[in-house]
């Protein structure tokens, strides 16, 4: 184990998960409030497509990533903020990108891999470039959330009254999403699209049930994203004995089961608390 | 920031000149015109559909009127952001809401502004007084979501009053309240707004638990307007002009009723 | 089109219209019902959930269809569970979706084979489809009919106006688990044609699209229909002529309906002539 800890490609994917795991669970706060779960996996899933399309063209993924994420986030936000109509415009920007992703697949089936790297992530082959990418987007995103807390949290709770307050708050919601693309974006070019949604939503619900307040709220998310991460990755390497060294059991697997756990947990604990 | 106003002051609050407003095919406001002073409880009455709502959004600056012109302390409404503190008819709040009490008031004080939000002791007194004012002392500390309609209603209010506003609106606060819980919002709110010198427009369709609280009544029917105080205007003449229709009005132990002649 | 004319003789393309025709019917149907819910998410999560099956059933050697039906219906079971104190759950179905989705990667991972026929469940084999599995599509196809049909009526009341409808004696949360588990039926069965990340767009588009224009509900059911075999007819034709992915055909036809249809929509509420439908 102390031979896996001083790998400095495993510190390097310690520190970056770290980094994507607070920026998910600050964004994921939002995104849980306001009840756009469904938008930001969809995100997900139409920038695995956009990621592995870039791939595909020898470029960096992580600008298709971006791109066709920020490009998904936005439609979405075009087709108005009621609920209900969201949901359905989500669906079928969703299948849409998909269909590409079908077509890409079909010119080139290499695509599949490509996917399957951005799917899984490949946290442990870091470019130390990538590294400080990384942490730059990781510093703006989370300036901007901070920035903008304040008047997010007045639409998210009570949009009538944020208004007369002179809260921009279609404009607002609008650039929500798009923070919310870049941040979900950046974490599954670590992680892999799978981890990101369940470090956006997760951790973020898990604090929501547990404690009173946002901003300590906000911090809980980040301390349970930082968690469910590092524990994933210390069971994804022990999973290398159980199977007697013949294969390790994907991070995605233990990091996406503990942030359901911990959810169901909380849930679980709010119904005793509240009886 | 604000020295108490006595109704008698000559500061106009509101100001309506000839307003209209028409959404498409319909004509909801028509020739509005009216002063409401500084300081005065006005209580703004009338049946579904019958543009109460509209008014509030003009004052609001939410629309702008069709024809004529609407003045908020001798501006536009687009100039009065933390002039007005407005508590809308739904306030719907998810009982899994991470807010508390507090929290959910201290919006009031800073919600729009952008930048990072550091602890502020003053922002805390401000919360703790507007607590203080509507009798929600205790509920400081507890989750919003999970209060009942009427300390909601009640937080609403301390919400709308906290960032010390001279005009408050309130859209139809008295509707899912039951008769003691109506009683209480407007005693309520006709003490704060006394206390602090504040406006207040209070949309009703029922005047009845306003009748003792309110300076005059706004009546609107069909989008025209009748403006004084309760005798002046509640009144079968006054109001089969307005109506457009004979119209009866009787008193009952107390309570007025409006109905349709024949 | 003379190319398609002749194309039409050969069976597989017959066997591809007929599967499609029936998932646009069945997708009609009870797409209705996931747009009226709002159970969009819960309709995707269901589908890539069976996929977690399927390559489940491949790793333990048997019929990946199998797995596909078995993990959609524990999913439909685990869905109603997480929603039993809200109405939906967003959260939990993202975290349940992305769960199994982590399940399937090991599956995948200690199959250690990327078998095929796992990676079509994905996008869909249309032309793949041969006579059996259209009879088979079309039973399971009616079955979910059927069982939709014969709680319609309650299940539209308790969706409507769910206290008022508890009240009446509905058994709300049987209908809630009875919904998804229809959904989940539907889903496996539209995912061998169109693929499990296309699903809706047979699923959702036609019925949404179709709400947006008209509120009565036949209208709706018979427009939603029409349009399904449109995008069907439509994505069948160019994937014949260009030999590209035909569920990439489909979802961008159900996608543009749904624009049209909003835009339309908009359009008369623009005009004055008043809100076309709270539906969609």
């Amino acid at each position: 184990m102390a031979e896996f800890f001083a790998s400095p490609n495993v510190q390097a994917a310690l520190v970056a998960s770290a980094i994507v795991a607070a920026l998910s669970a600050a964004i994921g706060y939002f995104v849980v409030l306001r009840g756009l779960s469904f938008a930001g996996h969809a995100v997900t899933d139409v920038g695995l497509t956009g990621g592995a399309g870039a791939m595909l063209l020898g470029l960096d993924p992580l600008f298709g990533l971006i791109a066709f994420s920020v490009g998904a986030a936005t439609a979405v936000g075009a087709f108005g903020p009621r609920a209900r109509e969201r949901d359905v415009a989500t669906g079928l920007v969703l299948a849409f990108a998909l269909g590409i992703g079908a077509v890409f697949l079909h010119l080139q089936t290499k695509f599949a891999n490509a996917q399957s790297t951005l799917l899984f992530g490949s946290i442990f082959d870091l470019d130390p470039a990538l590294l400080r990418v990384v942490a730059a987007v990781g510093v703006f995103a989370i300036a901007a959330i901070a920035a903008m807390y304040r008047p997010l949290l007045f639409a998210s709770v009570a949009p009538e009254v944020a208004r007369s307050a002179g809260v921009p708050v279609r404009a607002l919601g609008f650039a929500f999403l798009i923070v919310m693309a870049i941040g979900v974006a950046e974490t599954a070019q670590i992680v892999g699209v799978l981890i990101s949604t369940a470090l956006l939503v997760g951790p973020a619900a898990t604090a929501i049930a547990l404690v009173r307040d946002p901003l300590r709220g906000i911090v809980c998310a980040m301390a349970i994203g930082i968690g469910v991460t590092w524990l994933g990755i210390a069971l994804a390497f022990a999973s290398f004995d159980w199977s007697r060294g013949a294969q390790s059991w994907p991070v995605s697997f233990f990091v996406a089961l503990l942030a359901l756990a911990a959810y169901v947990a909380a849930r679980a604990y709010r119904r005793v608390r509240d009886a | 920031m604000t020295a108490p106003a006595s109704p008698g002051a000559a500061t106009v609050a509101v100001a309506f000149a000839n307003v209209g407003f028409r959404r498409g095919e319909r004509r909801i406001l028509s020739r509005l015109s009216f002063e409401i002073k500084a300081g005065e409880f006005v209580g703004i009455i009338g049946g579904n559909g019958a543009g109460k709502s509209t008014l509030l959004e003009l004052v609001l600056g939410f629309i702008a009127p069709t024809e004529g012109t609407v003045r908020v302390f001798g501006n536009s409404p687009h100039g009065t952001r933390g002039l007005i503190g407005y508590v809308p008819q739904r306030i719907e709040l998810d009982p899994d809401l991470p807010l508390r009490a507090r929290d959910f008031v201290a919006l009031g004080v800073d919600g729009a502004r952008f930048g990072v939000p550091f602890p502020n002791a003053a922002r805390r007194a401000l919360v703790d007084e507007a607590l203080g004012d509507v009798d929600a002392r205790a509920l400081a500390e507890r989750p919003v979501g999970r209060l009942s309609g009427g300390e909601q209603q009640r937080l609403a209010i301390a919400q709308a009053i906290v960032g010390r506003p001279k005009l408050l609106l309130l859209d139809e606060p008295l509707a899912s309240l039951d008769l003691g819980g109506a009683a209480e919002i407007v005693t309520l709110t006709a003490r704060v707004a006394r206390e602090r010198g504040i406006t207040v427009l209070l949309v009703s369709h029922d005047l009845n638990p306003l009748a003792h609280a309110m300076d005059r009544v706004l009546y609107l029917a069909d989008g025209r307007a009748a403006i004084g105080t309760v005798d002046e205007v509640v009144n079968e003449d006054t109001l089969s002009r307005l109506y457009d229709r004979p119209v009866d009005v009787l008193r009952v132990r107390g309570r007025i009723i409006v109905v349709a002649g024949d | 089109m003379p190319d398609l004319a002749a194309g039409l003789a050969h069976p597989y393309l017959q066997n591809a219209l007929a599967g499609g025709l029936i998932v646009a019917v069945l997708g009609a149907f009870v797409g209705y019902f996931v747009v009226l819910r709002g159970a969009a998410f819960a309709t995707h999560a269901l589908s890539q959930i069976g996929f977690a099956g399927a390559a489940g059933a491949v790793l333990i050697g048997i019929e990946p269809v199998v797995g596909l039906l078995a993990f959609s219906l524990l999913g439909a079971a685990g869905l109603g569970a997480l929603s039993l104190r809200s109405r939906t759950n967003d959260v939990g179905t993202a975290l349940l979706l992305v769960a199994s989705l982590g399940t399937g990667a090991l599956f995948l991972a200690l199959a250690s084979n990327f078998a095929s026929n796992v990676v079509s469940l994905l996008f869909g084999t249309i032309v793949g489809v041969d006579r059996a599995q259209v009879g088979l599509t079309a039973v399971a196809a009616a079955c979910a009919l059927a069982l939709l049909a014969a709680i319609a009526r309650p299940l539209l009341y308790a969706t409507v106006a769910r206290a008022a409808a508890r009240s009446a004696g509905v058994p709300v949360v049987a209908l809630d688990f009875a919904f998804l588990g229809i959904v989940a039926l539907a889903a496996a069965v539209t995912v061998p044609i169109v693929g499990a990340l296309l699903v809706f767009s047979l699923m959702l588009g036609p019925a949404a699209a179709a709400g947006c224009i008209s509120a009565r509900p036949g209208v709706a059911l018979a427009l939603a229909v029409a349009l399904g075999a449109v995008a069907v007819f439509g994505g069948v034709a160019a994937a014949y002529e260009t030999d590209w992915p035909v569920g990439f055909f489909i979802a961008t036809i159900a996608l543009l309906e749904y624009v049209a249809a909003r835009s339309i929509a908009a359009a008369r509420a623009g005009a004055g002539r008043g809100r076309a439908t709270p539906a969609a």
